[in-house]
């Protein structure tokens, strides 16, 4: 029966694989192509708005005139001149922002993971405990750390203190610190806890048995093993603290040097017609951005897209290639095998 | 925390040592708990104080009164069409972007095709890219065509961070499922197609689901792009509304109707997390980690 259903797939082999070819890329071509609309026209769309000056008054008509002047490079070195100060805020505060957020809730949310890992009781009420600041929509945490932080807020009422958090430089810019780390910490402590869950106990008792103290159990073991999700997780948050937008707009308020971030600038330009200099401040901070993400990848063996779903694909593409489609071309194969070492390596 | 019973056999002390770290553990665990919780509970508390009250840090309001959650839904907030158009959005995102990342993901994850792993890598890197970025662009050629104060001025913009990760999670959860499920399904005659929609389809259903919680949660917090877009009141999404609620002078900021709208917004979203807090796990687990 069987080697009757058997004996015609083999001529259909080669056809059947070209068929599964056309099938992925004609399901795969709506993302491709709204892909495309929001996110790739409009960036070499930014890249040519950049060139652009700000539209001025036509001289005959006296009226707005709707052509905005090629002005080159202008946009990008008026961050030398006077005009450049707000900018070199804005990534000043988008630095140190993302820096020191992410710094801080790295540190709290591997606590937190070891505390999570060890309890036994109430893992459910914890877990959902810890998914609510991350599901808080942030203009809400804005609002509500703005109230926390008011002048007669209960922040002061604890430390009795009459700060006025809002306008002073460092203690507004303290207050972001604050409210974007509790609502992120919990998200890294969560991940981490995954990646926690699983390191096998033998390795932990193994090494008790060898006498490790709980330490060094910590920095040779699970540090190690739980970095690769650690490393994943602390990148999607550094690139995310880099275009914080909300929290200081509602927390402190737009325009407002002590906490503006270079996605505030931007969106400011833009919502005054200054489209040239927004999208060259935007592609500064995409730039940044990015130059930040590979250095990262680079720096800490990361394992990101790249190597991921190679090692998980190929599990999958080996059974085909052998019971369904022997005559797969060898390239796909070998270039995720070729990957393969430096997959274990980085890991 | 152990180290001091390395080397002693008594069957007493390692019982003393295990109360010990449990104690610890749970302390530490009151302690995350408090941490997470807090500023919500004092949220909710400030949102049943009286308006004279507002400003009394006690622990629970003296007299609850439930006014600001009648000024919430006063007609000059219209906090309630906000909700609606919040609620418009984030539908039709999640749906959009399931649609299409489904077919997409099942591709990426289960099919065989050269340039798979640079698709992939795009859409990771898509899925990182400043919003702001592509904000000029979209703002300009949503108001030449005269879709500023439109849903779709919001909608669209929101499928740059929504699309990606949907397809990014999907991905592994497709990737997940034992390859076998398919073989058989197409031994027995199914073609490619019928395979993905009669046997993956429903077995992914759970995954999907996940994820569709998970772009809900991001498109109903979304701001920026809708404080860029839209500038009627009327068609302004609950987060910007309430970033701008006045109170009856310029001076006085509306505290307690604004935690009022704050636990409004919150608690679907809260309560979603409860009962779901297993799946969100899993699924902020697969898009932020190699499984």
């Amino acid at each position: 029966m069987s080697a009757n259903t058997y004996v015609p797939d083999v001529n259909r082999r080669s056809k059947s694989s070209r068929a599964q070819a056309r099938l992925a890329w004609l399901l795969i071509t709506p993302t491709i192509l709204v892909l495309t609309i929001v996110i790739i026209l409009p960036v070499f769309q930014s890249l040519r708005q950049s060139l652009y000056g700000k539209a001025g008054l036509d001289p005959e008509t006296g009226f707005v005139s709707d052509v905005e002047p090629f002005v080159g490079l202008d946009n990008y070195t008026a961050i030398f001149t006077d005009a450049g100060s707000r900018f070199w805020t804005a990534a000043w505060n988008t630095t140190l922002f993302g820096v020191v957020t992410v710094v801080l809730e790295t540190i709290l949310g591997v606590a937190m993971a070891l505390i999570m890992h060890r309890a036994m009781r109430g893992r459910g009420f914890v877990r959902a405990a810890i998914l609510v600041p991350w599901a808080i929509p942030t203009a809400v945490s804005a609002i509500l750390w703005g109230w926390i932080f008011n002048q007669n807020g209960v922040a002061n009422a604890i430390l009795g203190q009459h700060i006025m958090w809002a306008s002073g430089n460092a203690t507004a810019k303290l207050a972001i610190i604050i409210a974007d780390v509790w609502k992120t910490a919990p998200y890294i402590g969560l991940l981490t806890l995954a990646g926690l869950q699983v390191i096998p106990d033998e390795v932990y008792e193994a090494a008790k048995i060898d006498g490790a103290n709980a330490w060094k159990r910590f920095t040779r073991i699970t540090l190690p093993l739980v970095k690769p999700a650690l490393v994943v997780a602390v990148l999607f948050r550094a690139l995310d603290a880099l275009r914080m937008f909300d929290l200081p707009y509602i927390l402190i308020g737009p325009r407002k040097g002590s906490v503006e971030t270079i996605s505030m600038l931007v969106q400011d330009e833009a919502s005054n017609l200054r489209y040239g200099s927004a999208a060259a401040y935007a592609l500064i901070l995409f730039l940044y951005v990015f130059i930040f993400a590979f250095a990262f990848t680079r720096i800490t063996h990361a394992d990101l897209g790249a190597t991921a779903p190679r090692s998980g694909g190929r599990r999958g593409r080996r059974l085909p290639a052998t019971v369904f489609l022997p005559r797969r071309s060898p390239s796909a194969v070998g270039a995720s095998g070729a990957a393969e070492p430096t997959e274990r390596s980085a890991s | 925390m152990s180290a001091a019973t390395a080397s002693t056999p008594v069957s007493v002390r390692p019982r003393r040592k295990i109360d010990w770290a449990g104690g610890l553990s749970t302390f530490g665990i009151v302690l995350i708990v408090i941490y997470c919780l807090a500023p919500f509970y004092w949220m909710l508390v400030s949102s049943l104080r009286p308006d004279t009250e507002i400003f009394e840090n006690t622990w629970w309001p003296r007299h609850v009164s439930f006014e600001n959650y009648q000024a919430v839904f006063s007609a000059k907030n219209n906090f309630g069409q906000g909700l609606i158009n919040s609620l418009i959005v984030s539908v039709v995102v999640t749906v959009v972007a399931l649609a299409i990342a489904t077919f997409a993901s099942y591709a990426l994850a289960r099919l065989d095709f050269r340039g798979k792993s640079v698709l992939l890598l795009v859409v990771l890197a898509t899925s990182m890219f400043p919003l702001v970025a592509i904000i000029v662009p979209l703002l300009k050629n949503f108001s030449a065509w005269g879709w500023i104060n439109t849903y779709q001025a919001m909608i669209i913009p929101d499928l740059s961070f929504s699309l990606p990760l949907a397809v990014w999670n999907l991905t592994s959860f497709f990737r997940q499922m034992p390859q076998e499920l398919e073989q058989s399904a197409m031994v027995d005659g199914c073609t490619p197609g019928q395979a993905f929609r009669k046997v993956i389809l429903p077995i992914a259903a759970p995954g999907i689901f996940t994820t569709a919680i998970i772009i809900f949660i991001g498109a109903w917090n979304e701001f920026l792009v809708a404080v860029t877009m839209i500038n009627n009141p009327v068609m302004q999404p609950a987060t910007v509304l309430l970033s701008k609620f006045t109170g009856a002078s310029q001076f006085n900021t509306p505290f307690g109707s604004q935690m009022a709208a704050g636990v409004i917004m919150t608690l679907p979203l809260v309560i979603m997390v409860l009962i779901f807090q297993r799946r969100i796990v899993a699924g902020l687990a697969a898009g932020g980690l190699k499984q």
